[in-house]
């Protein structure tokens, strides 16, 4: 069992039109250093500086990282993690 | 013949051709609408813009359209009221009310917003707009965009007053009640959006949508007599207008309509709904997001988009932000109704019963100018006040049962 990474469209092309993909455990940042190494850009889309960019909203299993322990948060096996464009608002259903 | 070059993305300053979007596609940041200022300083004078009509077109240049005005055409230019027994019961000296309550036609300052945002939904050639909503948007996009002709749907969290639900349904919309707060609605909305080629006024269309704040802006500096006040208190859901308020007074600096800007912007919120308020509070610029538990309906905005930008521009003013339980709410409600004959809904409670805060805390000065924005008519939430007015006296119908009651009263 791995962890699912759900990628929204916009970053779909650097995933090779994927809308999910594996990842590593560990905290969100490993996750998505990870996940730079093998979809090479995704990283300084979605984080600038070690911390997610303001307008990206990242969630782990439909809750929104900002209520768990914001990058610090670890994800482990079987764990589902979104990607998602702030872009108005939004929590965590549907995600 | 527009003053608009482009789009161009607040985070990362990427540009972008003048398009029905919204957000940058490198980093996600939202995009703003660039305008020409050198050109737009040569037409729009105090001069020009007083000879126009008494509505928001009035500074057209400074709004986000190429051809000319189609929708909204009696929309803003709302009262700015000296409110001489309110700041008497606040202990100020100088104190004014921007009344969007009596704006056209669905009584709420989001007549401003739409009637830009379907103003540009026409010229980029929609057919349908839509919007996701707390329910003064709701009507704003159902009756403008009843008169102008577009098919349209409205996304509304279900739990909703009912009021607020008949006064959407009357313009016969697709009204849609999802179950789910509004943060929710907002998500699946941005989902819709993707999929179906329709103009979500405060989704695809935001840039433009947005920018029918300022007007109201734009009007406070005209009727105070071209002059910015020393405070402005504005409440906050997803921080908009608070940001677009600052932006106009800015405008009207850069292009010389105003000599002078000191004025310290307030952001008010409902502390069942604070997030903008609290990053303030802490020194912070990072948004928390809550789940919203207030009365106040039209504020529950959990996260807010534009909540980063609300507290830049309280910062950059130095101002401040505050904010009030209920309870305070409903008084602030009924304070404004009894001093000044304003029935506001629960947005203007908070953002009466903020400014009082303020006042106390002496955060605004008792002897400077104060503008606070009431952006909602009470008459669609009366079901807030159940329960806390007073009750009617009933009689008989006659004299003597009249007299009793009179003695009773004096």
């Amino acid at each position: 069992m791995a962890i699912k990474v759900r990628i929204p469209t916009p970053l779909q092309r650097l995933t090779q039109g994927k809308e999910e993909v594996e990842g590593v455990p560990g905290s969100i940042m490993d996750l998505i250093t990870d996940l730079d190494k093998r979809f090479p850009g995704i990283g300084e889309r979605i984080s600038e500086g070690g911390k997610v960019r303001r307008f990206v909203n990242i969630y782990v299993n439909e809750e929104d990282i900002r209520f768990l322990k914001a990058e610090d948060t670890t994800v482990k096996d079987g764990d589902e993690v979104s990607i998602v464009p702030a872009i108005a608002g939004g929590t965590n259903r549907n995600a | 013949m527009g003053y608009v070059s482009g789009l161009k993305c607040r985070e990362c300053g990427r540009e972008y051709p003048v398009d029905p979007i919204y957000v940058c596609e490198f980093c996600f940041g939202p995009l703003e609408v660039v305008y020409d200022y050198k050109r737009i300083k040569r037409s729009l004078t105090r001069k020009s813009i007083q000879k126009r009509e008494e509505n928001l077109w009035r500074y057209r240049e400074l709004l986000p359209i190429d051809g000319e005005p189609q929708v909204g055409l009696k929309s803003g230019f709302t009262p700015l009221i000296r409110a001489d027994n309110l700041a008497r019961e606040l202990g100020i000296e100088e104190l004014y009310i921007k009344d969007d309550t009596v704006a056209h036609p669905t009584l709420s300052f989001k007549d401003r917003v739409v009637a830009v945002a379907l103003t540009k939904a026409k010229e980029f050639g929609f057919d349908t707009v839509a919007c996701a909503s707390t329910g003064n948007l709701a009507h704003s996009v159902s009756a403008h965009g009843a008169k102008a002709g577009f098919k349209r749907f409205v996304f509304i969290p279900a739990t909703l007053e009912p009021s607020k639900i008949v006064a959407s349904l009357v313009y016969e919309p697709n009204l849609i009640a999802v179950d789910g707060n509004y943060d929710e609605v907002n998500r699946l909305c941005s989902e819709i959006a993707n999929k179906y080629k329709w103009a979500f006024v405060n989704i695809n269309i935001r840039p433009f949508y947005a920018e029918g704040s300022k007007t109201q802006g734009f009007e406070i500096i005209e009727q105070l007599g071209w002059k910015a006040p020393d405070n402005v208190v504005v409440p906050c859901a997803s921080g908009s207008l608070l940001t677009k308020i600052w932006k106009s007074f800015k405008e009207f600096k850069t292009i010389g309509l105003l000599k002078e800007l000191t004025t310290k912007v307030f952001a008010a919120q409902a502390t069942g709904c604070s997030p903008i308020s609290a990053a303030i509070k802490q020194g912070t610029d990072v948004i928390r997001p809550v789940k919203p538990d207030t009365v106040a309906k039209s504020l529950a905005i959990g996260n807010p988009a534009d909540g980063f930008y609300a507290i830049q521009s309280v910062k950059e003013s130095n101002g401040y932000g505050e904010d009030v339980s209920d309870e305070e709410i409903i008084d602030g409600i009924k304070l404004l109704a009894k001093t000044e004959g304003i029935f506001s809904e629960t947005a203007g409670g908070v953002t009466l019963a903020c400014t009082r805060k303020l006042i106390e805390t002496g955060k605004i000065a008792r002897d400077e100018t104060t503008v606070i924005c009431i952006t909602g008519n009470g008459l669609k939430t009366q079901e807030a006040l159940n329960g806390h007015t007073a009750s009617p006296h009933y009689i008989k119908p006659n004299l003597a049962s009249f007299e009793e009651v009179l003695k009773k009263i004096q």
